[in-house]
């Protein structure tokens, strides 16, 4: 018993030898500036981590490809979890990350802004969208479109402007942040709005799996809309589970949804005619969409959501306010900070997710957001 | 002459605590010296706290001998209920350290209370049926807090269940929100109360093992029918154990938790009650020094493995089923076993010097 601890001890240390040999040094090119991001590129939320790491790399070959300003771009895995995220950021650090891509997720990226802010590294993220990601942070800035009380709120107004039901049931998950904000914000807007809610329903982590219940209470309510407030994950299973049973509704979901058409053993039938707000189109005619959507089935063999969009637009802000700012890679993430600051709370830029975005002092984006319904296996614009 | 009385046991107590204290000054100096890698450096309190977990749980799996599953419960009671505390004496209490040390206090006693409610009706059940209730009861913290609204204003602390019904008034803040938990922490923990946390949780661990309640609570484990039969109040001693450990993960919740600036209940699932037995099992029932490097060895490898990129929690597993086969390999054992029986017939001779007389 007494030396068991003391192997142990021998073997780890052999490990981390073994490993640290292992380990591959990347050296960096004075020239490029490193940005960094952490995202779920393993786990439940995994289709968001890769989209928007993919996204932010082909948008880093493009430009570095056109000579001047360069990147050099690392993403580090953060499982959609607090405490991963904070060693992801601090292993970027290490690495020596000047300007940041925050977090992909909400959860993780509260504990990471944090960080930026503390160590005064300039970060945009892609598309973690809670209020509290960049609640008192001067220099931590969202790509994304709507946080969840207006988007909530958003679908709501969606549904009746358009008519789309008479009565709405909402089935959400209530251990999590995400979903519940989504939920009251819409129960919100729909009084205000005279939308009938019918039925509501709620699962948590661990019951996520059968539901069952859940939709025979909205076929009973006779629901004819049903709102989704959740990741693509929940939302796969409540798709296929109400298809075995013939309850056919209309789904609306939310920026959340958007990857269920990529997510491995789905299929992409069960989602025709759910709709849902993105602020991307993957079928629109716009030429630098349409060069993007075909370089990214190339490479990813998938057609993009609006989380490798989002990404996208992230470099190309960032490449605008670097070159706007005279910025070069020498400086220092302290005066990168302050240079970018400046530029974003000043700049007003035209991306893929939308045209004529301006930031304001909280690091929250202004832009339009679109309905969007899957149509034949691919996200359409509804208007 | 003093080192002759002592016996094995304190021996090894004395090692543990020696171990502790080396680590901490190298660490801390590399820390001071600014050599230290952020990686590193942000993952040390994470280590304390999960030390603290490991040793805490150690004494219910190991010394007492009953299977618990939901150990990360007590976590989550203790960093939920000592950052509030903390949060909520923000403007009493000016000293960011002793905060930390009533937030602390705060979330033990909790835990404790905690332990006292689940452990007197759940005690008198025996092996898989604790297990259970354990799980259970981890389950259930984590549903109570996912949907607990707390709230702070001039007239004190406002509680609320489901919704959010709190009616703060001007200038309050609300601490605990559902399911997003507490998003504005202020980061008081650091390396040296960790320290000095896993040290007291090694005192009052090592020494309630060698007291007389120690020995009770080992012979229940080892046979409760004899030990009930010599007169041991085996639910009095099996509570007494289990709180102490409740009270402690409690603890090392905050400490936890107050090293982030958020914290969710969902963090405090049974993974992490498995992560934490896993540190148990591996560094040997009822032996601290062991859970407490394989605790520190666990928590830092998967960062290590980052350079694997995609394939890190392969490898990862891979190395835990690796050290699992390696540790119970008679073959491995034995070769291990002259490898550093070479070492130790070196060091017998100046042992025998320091002894004086030597002995048997």
């Amino acid at each position: 018993m007494k030396h068991t601890a003391r192997k142990m001890l021998t073997f780890v240390m052999a490990l981390t030898l073994l490993v640290s040999l292992c380990s591959v040094f990347a050296l960096a090119d004075d020239g490029a500036f490193k940005v960094g991001g952490t995202g779920p590129l393993t786990g439940g939320a995994a289709i968001y981590g890769n989209a928007a790491m993919n996204g932010a790399q082909i948008a880093v070959d493009e430009i570095n490809a056109e000579g001047g300003i360069q990147f050099e771009l690392k993403y580090e895995d953060d499982s959609h979890d607090a405490e991963k995220a904070v060693n992801a950021y601090n292993a970027l650090k290490d690495w020596g990350m000047q300007i940041s891509l925050g977090s992909v997720t909400s959860a993780p990226a509260n504990a990471t802004s944090a960080e930026n802010f503390a160590d005064h590294i300039f970060a945009l993220t892609p598309s973690a969208s809670a209020p509290t990601v960049i609640d008192g942070k001067d220099n931590v800035f969202q790509m994304c479109f709507l946080d969840y009380p207006t988007q909530g709120g958003a679908s709501a107004q969606y549904i009746s402007s358009m008519g789309l039901a008479e009565k709405v049931g909402i089935i959400w998950k209530n251990d999590e942040d995400y979903s519940t904000g989504l939920r009251n914000s819409f129960v919100d807007k729909a009084a205000e709005l005279d939308l009938e809610i019918v039925a509501e329903s709620t699962f948590a982590a661990g019951n996520d799996t059968d539901f069952t219940v859940q939709l025979t209470e909205m076929q009973n309510a006779g629901a004819d809309l049903v709102f989704l407030p959740m990741y693509y994950q929940p939302a796969s299973l409540i798709l296929s589970q109400a298809a075995a049973m013939g309850y056919e509704p209309k789904w609306f979901g939310v920026d959340g949804m958007d990857g269920i058409l990529t997510m491995e053993g789905f299929d992409p039938a069960l989602a025709e005619g759910v709709m849902l707000l993105t602020p991307f189109n993957a079928d629109s005619d716009d030429p630098a969409t349409v060069a993007f959507v075909e370089k990214y089935q190339q490479l990813y063999d998938e057609i993009p959501n609006q989380f490798a969009a989002d990404a996208y637009d992230c470099i190309y802000a960032y490449k605008q306010a670097l070159e706007a700012a005279e910025a070069t890679p020498d400086m220092t993430a302290e005066e990168l900070n302050d240079l970018m600051i400046e530029q974003f709370t000043t700049m007003t830029f035209d991306g893929l997710t939308g045209t004529g975005m301006t930031w304001d002092e909280t690091g929250a984006v202004s832009k339009g957001a679109h309905g969007c319904v899957i149509e034949n296996g691919a996200y359409v614009g509804l208007d | 002459m003093k080192s002759r009385s002592l016996n094995r046991n304190a021996r090894k107590n004395f090692l543990t605590y020696g171990l502790v204290i080396a680590a901490y000054a190298v660490l801390q100096t590399i820390t001071v010296t600014g050599s230290i890698s952020s990686s590193l450096k942000g993952m040390l309190v994470p280590i304390c706290a999960y030390v603290v977990m490991a040793v805490s749980l150690n004494l219910t799996v190991g010394v007492l001998g009953e299977l618990s599953l939901g150990h990360a419960g007590f976590m989550s009671v203790g960093a939920f209920t000592g950052v509030t505390a903390a949060m909520a004496l923000q403007n009493a209490v000016p000293y960011p350290a002793l905060r930390l040390l009533i937030g602390m206090v705060v979330g033990s006693i909790f835990a404790a209370i905690a332990g006292v409610l689940i452990g007197i009706p759940v005690l008198r059940l025996k092996g898989d049926y604790l297990a259970i209730v354990t799980l259970a009861f981890g389950e259930i913290i984590k549903s109570i807090v996912n949907n607990l609204y707390v709230g702070v204003d001039e007239h004190g602390l406002q509680l609320s269940l489901l919704t959010n019904k709190l009616a703060l008034a001007e200038g309050g803040k609300i601490i605990i929100n559902g399911p997003m938990g507490i998003t504005t922490i202020e980061k008081l923990s650091t390396f040296t109360a960790g320290f000095l946390l896993v040290m007291l949780t090694l005192f009052i661990v090592f020494n309630l093992v060698n007291s007389r309640s120690g020995r009770a609570i080992m012979a229940i484990r080892d046979n409760r029918i004899a030990a009930e039969s010599v007169g041991v109040n085996v639910v009095k001693y099996r509570l007494m154990a289990f709180v102490t450990s409740a009270a402690l993960a409690g603890a090392a919740g905050t400490l936890f938790a107050m090293n982030y600036s958020t914290i969710i209940a969902n963090k405090f699932d049974f993974n992490t009650s498995i992560l934490v037995l896993v540190f148990v099992v591996l560094g040997g029932l009822g032996n601290m020094l062991g859970s407490i490097i394989a605790a520190a060895a666990l928590t830092v490898l998967p960062e290590m493995l980052r350079s694997l990129q995609d394939y890190r929690m392969l490898i990862y597993a891979i190395i835990l089923i690796l050290v699992m086969i390696v540790t119970n390999n008679p073959l491995l054992r034995g070769y291990i076993d002259r490898l550093f029986g070479n070492l130790r017939r070196k060091k017998a001779p100046v042992q025998a010097q320091e002894g004086g007389d030597g002995h048997a």
